[in-house]
């Protein structure tokens, strides 16, 4: 968590300053979430992520130059430079790709687990998406098609209350949205998204399920981003409601000092070591970042490459 | 040797298309609406569910945008699915799996990942279907970079095109039209034929007009041709086979020598496939080389009509096309 946090805050500040040229979504704040799923994954699953993706992919693949060198549009990014910050992959850790159209990659998760039946292969598949995405019809087209075809598929809804400016509440009669998996017989579970433990018990008892007898399962965790729908502001005043005092107070439900304090007070963790931690971080962003800068830019000829497959 | 004299129809030869792929390719699937009943596809899967069972075969929801989107996922994951749309129109609500995904996840991932799926759309129309049980959406698709589409006119190419567009790394939009459904042939031996390997083909010689045709259009080509005969006009007919990404070259050689052009297509006039034809082809020859100006025969641009009277004008037919020949080209 202290990695991605680390990760996404330098990413801010290089977006602040002008480094990074395409939009940015910053989960900051949200980190429990990828980390407490991830933990149960294997190479051989499929995982889909969305526009604010970042998480997503360093909680199975933590290579930071890679990631640092995609939002920089470098050949030497997970996408090749060719995606930048919204479209992420990592082939080899199962992570099959992010695309900030909303909710366009959860039926995409859907056939990547009605694949894995299909092959017998005993992986699974997530789709993260936000709490917005599930106002989109192929969300409730997945639900149901994931349940009547019985598919190995964990949906991650990462509802942070928030669909770019506007509140859950203009947009929804409920403030949750587990009740789309009670319509569709869907086993689910209401989380603290902030509380990585609970976040990693619950979908590891999902996932330990779906491995056993293919079947589909959600996860809602509630959390909240601490900087504006994309780019390094707080968003604070777009308009509509999203009150400083709020934010204040999601920011003492920060998922890392919960968990650093929580190890302090049971004596398994010190102040110190967070500390050490925290300054090795550090350098290790500084260190793949200086990296990322100094690599190369995809060729110009490279343009029409990748159209299609047959060239 | 006597079996090679069976002829098969087109929509028979489809069918064995799907047969061929599911008995040698066990990453191969088939999902769509309706695939249990031939209420939807006609023959063209018959039995393939009790033959491959239900787990290949899958009839699906009501959920165009899921199955297609599972379709596109599913090939990212090493399968080769085919997502079946029996109408053309029902298949808009799946554009995003189509257009923002499919077409695109080779190249924004810098190629280390494809969605190697098949997407086979039918054009349903007549019968006073209306507006809505109508539509010939080729051109459009056309347009999108990174997606293949695919318009089979003869019974060969139904089969043989099927099975080169699920073999193909990249998607494909493979096009069959019901009007072509009871058109035979003798089939040759199956064929694995890499996709962009295939041109628009020359399916009757000539030298004094080129006809372009693309599906049902190049039947209205061919059978107009003909009649031309009849008249002592001797047209070239090509039929396009892949319109995306096309490959003009054949049609172009055809024009330097014919010096006349004509497309015919199924779709509409604005922004259209005979837009496209014409264009890369006048692009590339030296001015002055054409007889007669480039033109096209095409729907007009409305919506299908369902009253039978205004039906009758709305589709070419050879009739049309003769007149319209004898109207604006001399020999």
């Amino acid at each position: 968590m202290s990695v991605i946090r680390a990760a996404e805050i330098k990413i801010a500040d290089a977006k602040k300053n002008g480094l990074i040229k395409g939009p940015v979504h910053l989960g900051v704040g949200q980190e429990a979430i990828a980390v407490g799923v991830s933990k149960n994954l294997q190479d051989t699953d499929r995982i889909f992520g969305a526009h604010r993706s970042h998480s997503h992919i360093l909680g199975v693949d933590n290579d930071l130059h890679k990631l640092f060198a995609e939002v920089l549009g470098k050949n030497t990014g997970f996408s090749s430079g060719m995606g930048g910050s919204m479209h992420l992959v990592s082939k080899s850790k199962g992570f099959l790709g992010s695309v900030p159209i909303v909710a366009g990659t959860v039926p995409l998760a859907l056939g990547a687990g009605l694949a894995s039946k299909l092959q017998k292969s005993g992986d699974i598949a997530i789709s993260y998406l936000g709490d917005g995405a599930t106002e989109e019809g192929v969300f409730h087209e997945s639900l149901n098609f994931a349940r009547v075809s019985n598919i190995p598929i964990l949906f991650v809804v990462e509802n942070n209350l928030f669909s770019s400016h506007m509140h859950m509440s203009l947009r929804q009669p409920s403030n949750t949205i587990n009740r789309f998996a009670k319509a569709h017989k869907i086993e689910s579970k209401l989380v603290d998204g902030n509380d990585v433990i609970e976040i990693y018990k619950t979908s590891s008892e999902f996932i330990r399920k779906m491995r056993l007898k293919p079947e589909p399962y959600l996860i809602e965790a509630i959390t909240y981003r601490w900087f504006g729908h994309v780019d390094w502001r707080d968003d604070i005043d777009v308009g509509v409601e999203r009150s400083k005092k709020d934010l204040l107070n999601w920011k003492k439900r920060d998922p890392i000092k919960r968990l650093s304090d929580a190890m302090i007070n049971k004596k398994i963790w010190t102040k110190e070591k967070q500390i050490t931690l925290d300054s090795k971080i550090k350098e290790l962003i500084e260190e793949n970042w200086e990296k990322a800068t100094t690599d190369d830019f995809p060729n110009k000829e490279s343009l029409l490459d990748n159209v299609y497959k047959y060239d | 040797m006597f079996t090679n004299m069976i002829k098969t129809t087109y929509s028979d030869a489809i069918l064995s298309g799907f047969d061929y792929l599911l008995e040698n390719y066990s990453e191969v699937f088939v999902l769509g609406q309706g695939l249990w009943s031939p209420w939807y596809v006609g023959n063209t899967m018959k039995n393939l569910d009790k033959k491959y069972g239900k787990e290949r075969i899958i009839d699906t929801p009501v959920s165009e945008s899921a199955c297609t989107g599972a379709a596109v996922g599913a090939s990212i994951c090493g399968m080769k699915p085919i997502i079946v749309h029996p109408r053309m129109d029902f298949m808009l609500y799946a554009m995003d799996s189509i257009v923002n995904q499919a077409a695109k996840w080779s190249y924004m991932f810098g190629g280390q990942l494809n969605a190697p799926v098949t997407i086979r759309c039918i054009i349903n129309r007549g019968g006073s279907q209306g507006a809505q049980h109508s539509q010939a959406l080729h051109s459009w698709f056309a347009h999108i970079p990174g997606i293949r589409v695919v318009m089979p006119f003869t019974a060969d190419d139904a089969r043989d095109l099927l099975i080169s567009s699920v073999l193909c790394p990249d998607p494909v939009i493979y096009i069959d039209d019901r009007w072509l459904y009871e058109q035979t042939a003798n089939l040759n031996p199956i064929k694995e034929t890499p996709l962009d390997s295939v041109t628009p083909k020359c399916i009757k010689k000539g030298d004094q007009i080129t006809i372009v045709g693309s599906g049902y259009s190049t039947l209205l080509a061919l059978r107009a041709s003909n009649k031309l005969n009849c008249n002592g006009i001797c047209a070239e007919v090509f039929d396009l086979r892949v319109l995306n990404p096309f490959n003009s070259k054949n049609i172009l050689d055809s024009v330097l020598k014919t010096k006349r052009l004509l497309v015919i297509d199924s779709g509409w006039k604005t922004c259209g496939m005979a837009s496209e034809v014409i264009t890369s082809i006048v692009e590339n020859i030296p001015t002055n080389t054409l007889i007669d100006p480039p033109r096209r025969i095409t729907l007009p641009d409305c919506p299908a009509p369902s009253s039978e009277v205004h039906e009758k004008d709305y589709y070419p037919d050879e009739e049309k096309i003769i007149k319209f020949i004898n109207k604006f080209y001399c020999f």
